[in-house]
């Protein structure tokens, strides 16, 4: 099959624009967040103190954290799994505590375990019961949760002073971060991308198509359980600042809201991260704004926030696109099926023709004068039809006299090229492989010369 | 020793696949049943059966996707372990989730990780080959398209490129034909021959007993148990379709220029 390269500019033209979007997105983001820095500064009277600047970076590079490493959540249509998996991690929380006593590092290995059981307790469940995976999640979800949330009362009601403040696990504490917390973050969130980018084609391979990788000799159940190890280390880290109860939030927001802005996985994850860290940073800084405005909900707050923004701009998945598009396209179509009827309309009950002639030729043909346009529609009912004559007669291509409507010469050459148009598609679905023309979808309502290159719609007119 | 067309291949001492003994079992009711299949390299074979009777499983069971309760399956004489690059599979199409965020292009690499091993990433050779596969398909213009906006059809097609860009030996599909338009279907088929033509043993799970015997030369009747397994002509014989699929449908292929004039 013969290159072509009219086609090839557009495709690369069509992905440098895509390229060019998720940068542009990316810098709007970093605008965005270095402008909030200054207007919380003036309008809300933030302080960035030392503590601010723990927390912010902190929120930041946690979000970054289960940005990315939510993503695969999403994808592998696991959402839900976080929140299994951070609620199974308070247990783990007050068990460290009896066992150990109050100390960050054993309280989040302990809640990493409980959690990781949680994982696995799941994933045998579904594999070798009836029960589906949504219960054995609602199951371990409500279960783990209750044991903890049992043992964390019976922690309080001890006379031991270092039990106090415990239950922020619950709903996460923000001012409780430290730098030596932040550095945390900072060294397993690295070696978890470094072990995401390891196994990056073995993981983007078990979540598209787990099957196939079994089949190809991949260890399918080591790489998933990898990748669920890296959820629970997301989760485990953004406990003390968003808690059980939000952090599945900061989990998926991110890479849902990623998800509407490109098909590509790659870009899907970067974005996440941004988003992450917008979301992470923005709303440590926003519940600065008073001592009593709790942290972790407020990021949660506004990465949902991401998300509704994003469910409804992004370009081609974007909500309101598809409103705007949806009205521009009734309009389209009702324009283009009124000037077709006429036309059609014309061709039947118009002057006498010789067949085969379209309009076009017939008012080229001078003794015919100004008996031509007789295409007149009488009696126009449904609101379709108003709409599309609406158009017409905005654009001049039909002229409306007394009761009914007439082709002008500009509608009646705007009909002859859509009659053409057709035909031409017509042909290049018959004809299509004979003619080794590239492969596009068809869609009638467009010109064909859109969508092939010059010596393709040639080779089409020549089979007319 | 590559096998041509079948012709005989009764001869050839190692089959392209050998099943011993194979049962799966789900909460102790067999899937399949104690089977015993030989196919001979070089031929294109259809597993034919009722819904139930366990023709995905098998395939399934044969690549170890789910655990076997007993036998063995050997892929030229070798355990699967030991030849997975001579082995192509094509999972049913509705086994993944189309909206994934990725290219048409970058799925039929994933053909090619076995082949790369650890930690390497797919580079310019790896695109020249995926390319090299959509074109035998007729997807070469489709390469950079996103696989969300693929028909049925383009996603089978993309699916069979991915089994194809492994230049394996042993091909097994499962329901290629499952929900396709004509032309589709007619593109599929062309490639099968190909494919056979070129030396390579297909196993298809197909459910169409109309185009069966105009498509394959080989064929197994399968209902948990094989009822019986050989070339076609011996094979797709009405008593045998009448031991896998019950009475009523023995009419339906017996005799296609006699119009089914009801059960006798």
């Amino acid at each position: 099959m013969p290159k072509l390269p009219a086609e090839d500019r557009h495709r690369a033209s069509f992905e440098q624009r895509r390229i060019q979007r998720f940068w542009l997105l990316i810098g709007i983001t970093a605008l965005v967040a270095a402008l909030f820095v200054p207007f919380s500064q003036i309008f809300l009277h933030v302080e960035y103190d030392y503590t601010l600047r723990t927390v912010a970076l902190g929120g930041a590079l946690l979000g970054v954290v289960s940005g990315v490493l939510g993503c695969f959540a999403v994808l592998r249509h696991q959402s839900l799994l976080g929140d299994a998996l951070s609620h199974a991690a308070l247990p783990g929380v007050a068990l460290a505590f009896l066992l150990a006593g109050r100390d960050l590092g054993l309280l989040l290995i302990g809640a990493g375990l409980t959690s990781w059981l949680g994982v696995h307790f799941i994933r045998m469940v579904t594999n070798t019961t009836r029960i589906k995976q949504d219960a054995a999640m609602g199951i371990v979800l409500a279960a783990w949760f209750a044991a903890g949330i049992a043992l964390l009362v019976y922690i309080q009601a001890r006379p031991d002073a270092s039990q106090a403040g415990l239950d922020t696990f619950i709903f996460g504490q923000a001012a409780a971060i430290v730098e030596r917390d932040v550095q945390l973050i900072a060294v397993v969130g690295a070696a978890s991308f470094i072990t995401l980018g390891l196994f990056w084609k073995e993981f983007k391979l078990i979540t598209f198509d787990a099957e196939f990788a079994g089949a190809n000799g991949f260890r399918v159940n080591i790489l998933s359980m990898i990748l669920s190890t890296l959820i629970v280390v997301a989760i485990v880290l953004g406990l003390q600042l968003a808690g059980v109860i939000l952090m599945v939030g900061m989990l998926i927001a991110s890479g849902i809201a990623a998800r509407q802005w490109t098909d590509k996985l790659g870009q899907m994850i970067i974005l996440s991260a941004v988003f992450g860290a917008f979301s992470g940073s923005a709303g440590a800084i926003v519940s600065a704004v008073d001592a009593d405005i709790p942290t972790g909900p407020l990021i949660v707050v506004v990465a949902f926030l991401l998300v509704v923004i994003s469910l409804c701009f992004a370009p081609g998945r974007g909500l309101v696109w598809t409103l705007l598009r949806r009205h521009s396209d009734r309009r389209r179509f009702a324009a283009q099926t009124i000037l077709h009827d006429l036309y059609h309309y014309a061709m039947d009950h118009g002057a006498p023709a010789t067949p085969g002639e379209t309009l076009g030729e017939r008012a080229s043909r001078p003794h015919l004068g100004s008996a031509v346009p007789e295409a007149f529609l009488v009696g126009v009912r449904g609101a379709t039809a108003r709409v599309g004559l609406r158009q017409l007669s905005a654009r001049g291509q039909v002229q409306q006299r007394g009761d009914a409507w007439l082709l002008t010469p500009a509608g009646i050459e705007a009909a002859t090229k859509d009659d053409h148009n057709h035909q031409l598609w017509a042909v290049y679905r018959q004809y299509s492989d004979e003619l080794a023309l590239p492969m596009v979808a068809e869609d009638r309502q467009q010109d064909i010369r859109n969508f092939l290159p010059g010596e393709a719609v040639e080779k089409l007119e020549r089979q007319l | 020793m590559s096998g041509h067309n079948g012709h005989d291949p009764h001869e050839i001492s190692t089959a392209a696949l050998d099943i011993d003994d194979l049962t799966v079992a789900y909460n102790s009711k067999p899937a399949i049943w104690d089977i015993d299949l030989r196919v001979p390299e070089g031929v294109l074979m259809a597993i034919i059966g009722p819904n139930g009777a366990g023709k995905s499983t098998l395939i399934k069971a044969a690549l170890k996707l789910i655990p076997r309760a007993a036998g063995t399956v050997q892929f030229c004489g070798q355990p699967y372990e030991q030849v997975r690059s001579l082995v192509g599979y094509v999972p049913q199409r509705g086994s993944v989730d189309w909206d994934f965020p990725t290219s048409v292009i970058d799925v039929v690499t994933m053909g090619l990780y076995a082949k790369l091993g650890w930690f390497r990433r797919p580079g310019r050779q790896e695109r020249m080959l995926a390319l090299h596969a959509l074109e035998q398909v007729g997807m070469q213009d489709f390469a950079e398209r996103q696989i969300s906006q693929l028909s049925g059809g383009q996603q089978q097609r993309t699916f069979l490129a991915r089994a194809l860009v492994q230049d394996a030996r042993i091909y097994l599909m499962d329901e290629p034909f499952a929900a396709v338009d004509a032309v589709t279907e007619r593109a599929i088929i062309t490639i099968l021959h190909e494919l056979r033509a070129r030396g390579k043993t297909v196993v298809v799970v197909h459910h169409d007993l109309q185009t069966a015997k105009e498509y394959f030369d080989w064929v197994t009747l399968l209902n948990v148990e094989v009822v019986a397994s050989g070339p076609l002509a011996e094979t797709f014989t009405p008593k045998n379709l009448r031991q896998t699929y019950g009475g009523r449908v023995a009419y339906l292929y017996d005799d296609q220029s006699a119009p089914a004039t009801g059960e006798e």
